[in-house]
């Protein structure tokens, strides 16, 4: 039939979504619970051979990896914010600092078109939903997600609805505002964002809308292992020894290691024992509590943290994450706000990276992984900035300023560096 | 005296595409209220909980504004007047 033939190209090579949990098959189509279990499906592929010199010559963008991805091969030529293939720095300065010596790096997704690694997940999301027919990208959000779904709407020419807690960080407000959607602060937390959006869905003022992270959630999910798909290719078509991911509803930490399991499965890198660790926020530590605990359950907790990126208190992908980390003997830890805002400092002076509250999480979990015994100082590691400084600049503002105020004078100058030095 | 159950789309199959189903339970807890509900649809009961009688795991469940596991989960009190919602729990991040 033809619209089966249009369906399966404009899914890219997918070929059907399955349960995680049971393994019941479905359809592709705008679901993302289970119809026998009520568990998260994902997407199936049937991927044929895929080599590294076709990714390649590819876009430079996420889009190398469409033979990968739930998306149209034409995908690069649609509008779209076309994210992707953020930088990965060598990071000796904080290596020196944190006593790793093995090479550090930085994957910095702070490089993409809204600052965050959500414009991943979303370019993703968006194709999907406009293959689906939804005419209007929505979202529930912490932040960086709005600020994401908002401008990859903007670009395609379709409206948008995000829904966010309203004790939002001021900037990321005003950041999505400008995309001229809808951005709508919700009186709750996260979880009460993301319960509100579950229970739209079927509704009649949201049937055209395309939720990135709930009806469309299998393919939003692949998004995420393009920064794995990354690393691998940056690192010259290896897999590090270690990787430090910070862990919000867990997806991300997932994907990654789904990446790499794919890229060792298609014969793209060379198999290896890696190890996969995760990062939290004390304020909000279900998944470092189940692993501390050597619980399967994440029991979800109300959160408290200047990480509102990270604010989920009942991850969805919280069990899997827990499955990889475990699988490959990695940890996960948390930290502390203090921590945090020590963290974001450490990775801004040692190599002019600012992170968002997110990215001190990841480098002060590290330090604090570091201390236990349980990374490897001698191996080589990668950490995962996942947004931008200036997002959440609240959390610096102490102690942040002019170190002096002067008059314009040479001898002004001289006495206030002499002075510090 | 009745409590309402907001109807997940999935799970509409069993409630004629009602959205929103009111019951009135001879015992005011979840379970109670599970078990009206089932009366008025039934089968539903079995896709709510496992074979053991627990909650499935990828079910939210709230009970006004309260997800019932920071409650009393099946034997939380469901006084009348007090609206339950039923969400599958895989959305998010």
């Amino acid at each position: 039939m033809s619209i089966n033939q249009e369906r399966t190209t404009s899914f890219g090579s997918a070929t059907h979504l399955v349960c995680r949990a049971c393994g019941a098959h479905a359809q592709l189509g705008a679901d993302y619970s289970c119809f026998e279990c009520f568990g998260p499906l994902e997407v199936a592929y049937d991927y044929g051979t895929v080599t590294r010199e076709q990714i390649e010559s590819g876009p430079m963008s996420l889009w190398r990896y469409a033979p990968l991805l739930p998306v149209p091969p034409n995908i690069a030529d649609t509008r779209n914010l076309q994210p992707g293939l953020t930088r990965l720095h060598r990071a000796d300065n904080l290596a020196k600092v944190l006593g790793i010596t093995g090479t550090l790096w930085v994957k910095d997704d702070s490089g993409n078109p809204t600052h965050s690694f959500k414009d991943r997940v979303v370019a993703v999301a968006q194709s999907a939903g406009i293959q689906l027919g939804f005419t209007t990208l929505a979202c529930a959000s912490t932040g960086n997600l709005a600020h994401a779904v908002a401008a990859a709407a903007a670009r395609a020419g379709q409206k948008s609805v995000v829904l966010v807690p309203s004790n939002l960080e001021q900037h990321k407000i005003q950041a999505t505002a400008a995309y001229n959607g809808h951005v709508i602060g919700i009186e709750g937390n996260y979880d009460d964002v993301n319960r509100l959006c579950g229970e739209l869905i079927g509704e009649k003022i949201s049937a055209d809308w395309g939720f990135v992270n709930v009806n469309l959630r299998p393919y939003y999910a692949e998004g995420s292992k393009t920064v794995g798909y990354e690393i691998a290719e940056q690192l010259g078509w290896r897999l590090p020894d270690q990787v430090v991911i910070p862990v919000a509803s867990g997806a991300l930490l997932t994907k990654v290691d789904k990446g790499w399991r794919e890229f060792i499965e298609l014969g793209l890198v060379a198999d290896r024992n890696y190890r996969v660790f995760g990062a939290q926020a004390t304020g909000c530590n279900p998944v470092a509590t189940a692993w501390r605990d050597g619980a399967e359950v994440v029991r979800p907790v109300k959160p408290d943290t200047i990480a509102k990126s990270l604010a989920i208190g009942n991850p969805a992908d919280g069990p899997y994450a827990l499955d990889a980390v475990r699988r490959t003997n990695g940890a996960i830890g948390d930290v502390t706000d203090e921590e945090i805002v020590e963290g974001i400092r450490l990775l801004a002076e040692c190599e002019g990276i600012f992170g968002e509250t997110s990215g001190g999480v990841t480098v002060a979990t590290t330090r604090q992984l570091l201390a236990q015994g349980l990374l490897d100082p001698t191996a080589e590691t990668v950490i995962v900035n996942t947004g931008e400084g200036l997002k959440t600049l609240d959390a610096v503002a102490t102690g942040s300023g002019f170190t002096a105020t002067i008059s314009p004078s040479v001898e002004s100058v001289t006495q206030v560096i002499e002075g510090a030095s | 005296m009745s409590v309402s159950i907001r109807i997940p789309t999935i799970l509409r199959t069993y409630t004629g595409g009602e959205s929103v189903v009111e019951v009135e339970p001879t015992v005011e807890t979840l379970q109670g209220s599970f078990d009206a509900l089932d009366a008025a649809a039934p089968g539903i009961l079995a896709r709510l909980l496992d074979d053991a009688g627990a909650l499935r795991r990828f079910i939210n469940i709230y009970i006004n504004d309260d997800d019932v596991r920071f409650l009393d989960g099946l034997s939380t009190p469901t006084p009348a007047g007090v609206q339950i919602s039923i969400v599958p729990a895989v959305a998010g991040g």
